[in-house]
């Protein structure tokens, strides 16, 4: 039977055909999925930099040097460590589709999100012209010509646009920590508005530096486990005690699935529903019923028909803070019923931490290629189940399973809460 | 299902007024809202001129609990969106909370907040950072105070393409419409005037060193030598045209197309993409260069961007073919909030048959063949507007609105 062109609610089918994902733990696609399926952490001390006196020295860092990943010196002195990732993604994602040279550059959009943009160099900067934090009338004297690219996040989309030969409709963004989710999204709009024939959509944030985990560290969100830092990423157990910062980037390629299947591409999945929601409620507190996360779940499903008994895997915010973890365990319940306590729930972020603005499409990643290989990623770190949070959360061991539908959800700063279903790659 | 995207309430907060009547009024009169900066000593910089939002006390307008924890940035949005809700007559308890969204544009985020609170952290420590520096600077900040105050639930959004932002911005809020949204509040402010926020603006090579206020920021003139960097913007309440006549709302006018298109690389030497963005506007209204009245320039003042923005406004309407406007010359670029306020002032354009005035220019640039509307508004009769708008690093975009049909 052939799958039809378009989901039930009329837009065409979305697939996937291409992936660049950095990674804490190893670059590229297969070091991400290696790292994935074996359970390992790649959470450890702080080394990006000197995190003395503040209350989490403990990061998911990228092993990242931008000359092995073929970025010229121009490049590596202009841009941000995030924009350099995403750079990096974006080259990978494209030969890894195929598709390059197929589809005219104003047929090409991009679409990346970013929840703190260029804020390493923005730092750096701010510390030579202040010169130290000293002066508040800060000295142009020494300032660097690009600087004004680190001061706004755009910069990122324009550097992915630039790196995909893009001439279409490109934007960044940045609704916080669901950026990378709401970002493919956004790039499906652009497909299903016939705006664009093919979408790199994707994310990347690096805020390993001392401002932006000061700001975690100052509402103690992030994990104060620094003595054991291989286990401090610890979603859903009891002894969860905050989010591990992350940092890294992924890249999809974006097409219609006719177009996808015309031209023999690999597909990794199909994109068959998105939506958002706010909660209205908090800019970082969340109500424990879930509800908003919910809707977004239900809405997303809808949008193809999608029933709770339809979906095979479920991977999770999972950030391991107190609330986030009860929060969508709630929010699972409440939008898949007895579906909830059946279907295998994991987070990556045990494993790679939580890259703001990143981690969504980092995440999406994974779950194209849990459905390539038909293989669930663990839980890591999940030895004392939590009674508030009673799912199937894989600890410790990836599952072997068949997989045939996904769910991605998100949440974030500012009440953002998003929801993706992707299905498995249908034979032409 | 969805009829048409209608702009039915603006809010605006921007050098020179407060409020859309303050605000058309002060543009109709072509006086210049810049002036030296008055939030910080600029006498070490280069460029000391702005657009500031005069007068404006954010303990006014916002409640003091989130004073504190936003940035003015945030504060002249959560002002500018109870003016917008004001101006549409719209209660948004009335409203289903999932049909209701806000999406904003942000350019550089909540850039003083973030100096202030970058600064404890390298001179004290990172414990004196304090707890809403998490909240306040990222560029999601002003979407999530706007969502919370006013209980909207529904898809919320942030795009930043730095001036080109509140076209996107608006763009996307025209989707959700068309989506099932009844509602979406939509637009930006911008406001990054605070030493280091002008320090890295000055990287660009693009703001103006001019002293002379009414000088400093002169887009086509032949002397053109950069932009002056203002703050504020225009929140603008988007509807379903059916929902919005069901509740007997008034629209401004419809939001009836828009292109978006990134630049070549300059060293192709190839065509920038501001043209095709205009082109994929109008395509998208389903109408030709005739039937556009007025264009409101993009106008960022630097001697190469206005020829290839001439060039472009050149190619569709012909040579001196259409009257083009730039009111922006009066409050500086607001960058997120710029295009946002464009649109807003092009509204009342097409409401008061009156085209705003670009001012401060001497001797019109030979190669920019525009019919510029100068130093006074002029009166025409005015149903569909263009709107140019460019974002630093090769983003374009363009909005064609028209005339209400309600």
């Amino acid at each position: 039977m052939t799958t039809p062109a378009t989901l039930r609610n009329g837009r065409p089918r979305v697939a996937i055909t291409g992936l660049g994902v950095v990674a804490p733990g190893g670059i590229g696609v297969k070091a991400f999925w290696d790292l994935l399926t074996s359970g390992r952490t790649a959470t450890r001390s702080i080394s990006l930099f000197d995190a003395t006196g503040f209350r989490s020295r403990v990061a998911a860092e990228c092993d990242f040097y931008p000359e092995e990943e073929g970025l010229s010196p121009q490049e590596i002195r202009r841009l941000d460590r995030a924009a350099q990732f995403g750079l990096v993604c974006v080259r990978d994602a494209i030969a890894d589709s195929g598709v390059a040279g197929l589809v005219p550059p104003e047929r090409i959009g991009v679409s990346i999100g970013s929840a703190v943009g260029c804020t390493m160099r923005l730092e750096d900067e701010y510390v030579v012209l202040s010169n130290g934090g000293e002066k508040w009338l800060v000295d142009p004297a020494y300032l660097v010509p690009h600087a004004y690219d680190y001061m706004v996040p755009s910069t990122i989309a324009a550097e992915a646009a630039r790196a995909a030969g893009a001439e279409g409709p490109v934007a960044l963004i940045s609704t916080g920590c669901t950026a990378g989710l709401d970002s493919i999204g956004h790039g499906l709009r652009l497909l299903y508005e016939n705006s664009a024939d093919l979408v790199i959509a994707g994310a990347a944030d690096a805020p390993l530096s001392p401002i932006t985990a000061a700001c975690f560290d100052a509402i103690k969100a992030t994990s104060p486990d620094n003595d054991d830092p291989e286990h401090a990423s610890r979603p859903f157990d009891l002894n969860r005690h905050g989010f591990v910062l992350g940092e890294g980037a992924a890249v999809l390629v974006l097409e219609r699935l006719d177009d996808a299947r015309a031209r023999g591409a690999r597909i990794y999945g199909e994109i068959v529903g998105f939506a958002s929601r706010s909660n209205a409620f908090h800019m970082t507190g969340l109500k424990p019923d879930g509800r908003e996360m919910a809707e977004a779940i239900t809405v997303a499903m809808a949008q193809n028909g999608v029933a709770p008994e339809d979906i095979d895997y479920i991977n999770a915010h999972g950030s391991g803070t107190k609330q986030n973890d009860r929060h969508e365990t709630a929010a699972f319940k409440r939008s898949l019923g007895q579906r909830a306590y059946e279907v295998p729930v994991s987070s990556i972020k045990s494993m790679i931490g939580h890259s703001l603005g990143a981690i969504g499409s980092i995440e999406v990643a994974a779950c194209a290629l849990a459905l390539t290989h038909q293989v669930v990623p663990p839980t890591a770190n999940l030895h004392t189940p939590d009674p508030e949070c009673d799912l199937d959360y894989v600890p410790l061991t990836a599952r072997d399973q068949e997989l045939d539908m996904v769910l991605s959800v998100g949440s974030g700063f500012g009440g953002f809460q998003s929801a993706m279903v992707v299905a498995r790659g249908s034979a032409a | 299902m969805s009829t048409g995207t209608v702009v039915t309430g603006l809010g605006i907060v921007a050098p020179g007024g407060f409020g859309a009547a303050e605000y058309w009024a002060f543009v109709l009169a072509g006086r210049s809202a810049i002036g030296p900066i008055t939030r910080f000593d600029p006498s070490p910089y280069p460029t000391r001129l702005a657009g500031e939002v005069r007068g404006f006390v954010a303990e006014e307008r916002v409640p003091g609990r989130i004073v504190v924890q936003t940035d003015q940035w945030t504060h002249l949005g959560l002002a500018a969106t109870d003016l917008a809700l004001a101006d549409a007559r719209l209660e948004p308890a009335a409203v289903p909370e999932y049909e209701m969204a806000v999406v904003t544009a942000s350019s550089s985020g909540g850039t003083e907040f973030g100096q202030r609170e970058i600064q404890s952290l390298w001179r004290r420590g990172p414990q004196f950072v304090g707890a809403y520096q998490s909240i306040a600077w990222f560029y999601a900040a002003t979407t999530g105070q706007i969502s919370i105050r006013h209980g909207m639930r529904g898809p919320c959004g942030v795009v930043c393409t730095e001036q080109a932002g509140g076209l996107d911005a608006l763009a996307q809020a025209r989707r959700l419409v068309r989506d099932g949204s009844r509602m979406v509040l939509t637009g930006g402010t911008d406001a990054s005037l605070c030493p280091y926020g002008l320090t890295a603006q000055l990287a660009s090579g693009r703001l103006s060193r001019s002293q002379d206020a009414l000088r400093a920021y002169v887009p086509f003139d032949a002397q053109a030598g950069g932009y002056v960097p203002g703050e504020g913007g225009a929140i603008l309440v988007v509807e379903d045209e059916r929902a919005a006549l069901a509740r007997g709302a008034r629209a401004y006018g419809t939001v009836a197309g828009y292109g978006a298109t990134f630049d070549p690389a300059p060293e192709t030497g190839r065509e920038p993409g501001l043209r095709r963005a205009a082109e994929l506007a109008l395509a998208d209204a389903g109408i030709g260069p005739d039937r556009i009245d007025v264009v409101f320039a993009d106008a960022v003042g630097l001697p190469e961007l206005d020829r290839q923005e001439a060039a472009a406004i050149t190619a569709i309407f012909g040579p001196y073919g259409v009257p083009v406007t730039a009111p922006k010359t009066m409050s500086g670029r607001l960058y997120a909030g710029g295009a946002a306020l464009d649109v807003a002032v092009a509204l009342l354009s097409i409401r008061d048959g009156v085209i705003p005035p670009t001012i401060g220019i001497l001797r019109q640039a030979e190669e920019c063949e525009l019919d510029l509307v100068r130093d006074r508004a002029r009166p025409a009769s005015v149903s569909t507007a263009l709107v140019l708008a460019r974002g630093y690093g090769g983003f374009n975009a363009a909005a064609v609105v028209t005339a209400p049909s309600l």
